[in-house]
């Protein structure tokens, strides 16, 4: 009896919650303002992007798609206040060392990824070893420099393979733990059924898993390919600056980069306008390089 | 019969034991694939070995005043590197708080269904792309966009407020300013991707008992998603801080290479990635050796916030995948 009427003096006492929503309460207004300046700070993030692009396209574009497109391209650095010039041996230079960059370091980390990730993946050694590949991503560009310049310079000078292997140090982190991930992802079942119709292990990766995990691995190569092109801190004092076309590997060597960063600071507006235009084919390159990589990476349903 | 055995050996069959070469192939691939693990660890171990090797005389002549000392002066010989700690430190904890900020929210803004699938996805492939853009490139992009654009800013600052620490200088061209902005839209994409990474490793019921315990949009995100997905958060900031701390031709390009310590967002400073890029091409020997210890500071900063970025982020993924 008091039981029954005790809930029904709380029902009475209570009233009906309002459940349809407030647009005007402050809960309400609060999430649509956060909500306001989350959009806010997205479109302020892509402002730069967007500033940097318009920019090499109006600055970097005047001359690369000019009428003397041919000279920037082939031709020679100009000096002091000459006019004209173009940032050839610089093309030509970038591309050399993140070829031998590229020599070295994808077989390397490939073979690398295939023990991390197939062989012995629970192993000390692969531990020991993804660990290090982690922290050496993290390590600052520039130091890949000073080890080189410790290792080779200090005694042969500088010189393109001293850039080109300072490039392959960094791009060996990318080209593991990209590979690596690409195959881990090749399922066990795979593996199973090669071993279960007695392939070895080396016939099982190069029959299954390299040929599966293929499209992430090249994903990872071409993203590594595209970092070390636009890197300039380990080339500074190992490939140093050259004002002409590489004749040796022995020698030193123009960069893309190391131009721009060198052009930057001078005082003539015809040496900054080609650190524009060098600008925008290092930029150009990189992001074919990375669109590439994407094409490639995009599952395939 | 004996034609039978015959040919399951012969190579015309489809099926048969591996022959001696495949098992000599399988071993020398496999001793190749272990050397090349092997070589990434001897390879971190050579360049430590290395750099302490060329830095030792500059770390016996020095000792530890050089990371307290405050002149860098060749001809007297005199080396230390406190301004430079303590532009790294400062650019870089600026960069983070900036760079650190606008990164979350943008992760918040990709995950949280804020936009359409594949507008999401174009939006975060524009982020991706302002990571591939060269160091140097926005270098040059910060000396001829950023700094005019900052100057009747900074000028003004400078001014009215000149009494504040931050505005005690006047921005004359290379700075602190520019070059933390910079650095802050550099780690942007770093810290962005990996606190990504954590909002989506949270199960998607976590937010459904959010929604349906009548919470609004922003308070499912910062009571409910923003707390779960601390940690890797915290992953993200540290790893973002990390790469501020490396980053060098850009800093070297926009900071003014100038050997003081100030609080002024507006006066030149000095890191110790930019001081390498800066004097090392030029330098005589004994330079040389006092820059190798300066590059081991550099090397033990960030070696420490990676490893503590790594953990953080170890401890995150083991966190819900242990949970699954």
């Amino acid at each position: 009896m008091s039981d029954f009427d005790l809930t029904k003096a709380g029902e009475a006492a209570r009233p009906m919650p309002q459940l349809a929503r407030q647009g005007f309460e402050v809960r309400a207004l609060k999430s649509g303002l956060l909500t306001g300046l989350t959009w806010l700070a997205a479109l302020i993030a892509a402002v730069p992007l967007i500033s940097v692009m318009y920019l090499l396209l109006v600055k970097g574009g005047s001359r690369l798609f000019g009428a003397d497109f041919a000279e920037v391209l082939t031709g020679l650095p100009p000096a002091g206040f000459e006019l004209g010039g173009g940032i050839g041996p610089a093309i030509v230079g970038t591309l050399v060392m993140v070829g031998i960059a590229s020599v070295i370091s994808i077989p390397i980390g490939i073979l690398a990824a295939i023990y991390l990730g197939v062989l012995e993946p629970r192993s000390r050694l692969a531990n020991t070893s993804r660990f290090l590949a982690k922290v050496l991503t993290g390590f600052p560009s520039i130091m890949a420099g000073v080890f080189v310049y410790a290792v080779l310079v200090i005694h042969w000078g500088y010189s393109a393979w001293a850039g080109g292997i300072a490039l392959a140090v960094l791009m060996l982190r990318t080209v593991v733990l990209a590979a690596e991930e690409a195959i881990a992802q090749v399922p066990q079942r795979m593996k199973d059924a090669a071993y279960g119709m007695g392939c070895t292990r080396t016939q099982v990766i190069w029959k299954v898993v390299l040929p599966t995990g293929l499209p992430g691995i090249l994903t990872g190569v071409l993203l590594a390919v595209a970092g070390a092109a636009g890197e300039s801190a380990p080339l500074l004092f190992t490939a140093l600056f050259s004002n002409y076309f590489i004749s040796e590997l022995s020698e030193p060597t123009a960069s893309l980069s190391i131009l721009i960063y060198n052009f930057s600071g001078m005082p003539f507006p015809n040496q900054i306008e080609l650190a524009w235009t060098a600008s925008l084919v290092l930029v150009l390159i990189v992001l074919m390089f990375n669109i590439l990589a994407r094409l490639i990476g995009q599952p395939k349903v | 019969m004996a034609n039978l055995f015959a040919s399951a050996g012969s190579a015309s069959s489809v099926s048969g034991p591996p022959s001696g070469g495949d098992y000599a192939a399988d071993s020398i691939f496999r001793g190749l694939a272990w050397l090349s693990a092997f070589l990434i660890i001897a390879l971190t171990g050579y360049i430590l070995w290395e750099i302490l090797r060329e830095a030792f005389p500059a770390m016996q002549a020095y000792g530890l005043g050089f990371i307290t000392g405050t002149t860098w002066n060749v001809n007297a010989q005199q080396f230390g590197v406190l301004p430079e700690i303590w532009g790294t430190l400062y650019s870089s904890l600026l960069a983070l708080f900036l760079g650190g900020s606008f990164g979350i929210a943008i992760a918040i803004f990709l995950t949280q269904d804020f936009l359409d699938h594949r507008v999401a996805t174009v939006f975060r492939t524009i982020i991706e792309m302002l990571a591939a853009i060269p160091s140097v490139v926005f270098g040059l992009w910060g000396i001829f966009v950023l700094i005019p654009l900052l100057k009747p800013g900074a000028e003004w600052l400078h001014s009215q407020f000149g009494w504040f620490p931050l505005f005690s200088t006047d921005l004359a061209g290379p700075g602190m300013a520019p070059a933390a902005l910079v650095l802050a839209i550099m780690i942007l994409p770093t810290v962005a991707a990996i606190s990504v990474d954590a909002f989506r490793r949270i199960p998607y019921k976590v937010k459904e008992a959010a929604y349906g315990m009548g919470t609004t949009r922003w308070e499912a995100i910062l009571k409910v998603m923003v707390p779960t997905a601390s940690s890797g958060l915290l992953a993200a900031l540290v790893l973002g801080f990390g790469r501020a701390l490396g980053e060098t031709m850009a800093l070297a390009m926009l900071i003014g290479n100038a050997n003081q310590i100030s609080l002024s967002l507006f006066s030149p400073a000095n890191t110790l990635a930019s001081l390498l890029a800066s004097t090392f091409p030029e330098a005589g020997q004994l330079e040389v050796q006092a820059l190798m210890y300066a590059a081991l500071v550099l090397l033990v900063i960030t070696f420490i916030v990676n490893v503590l970025g790594l953990a953080v982020q170890q401890y995150t993924i083991r966190k819900f995948e242990g949970k699954k």
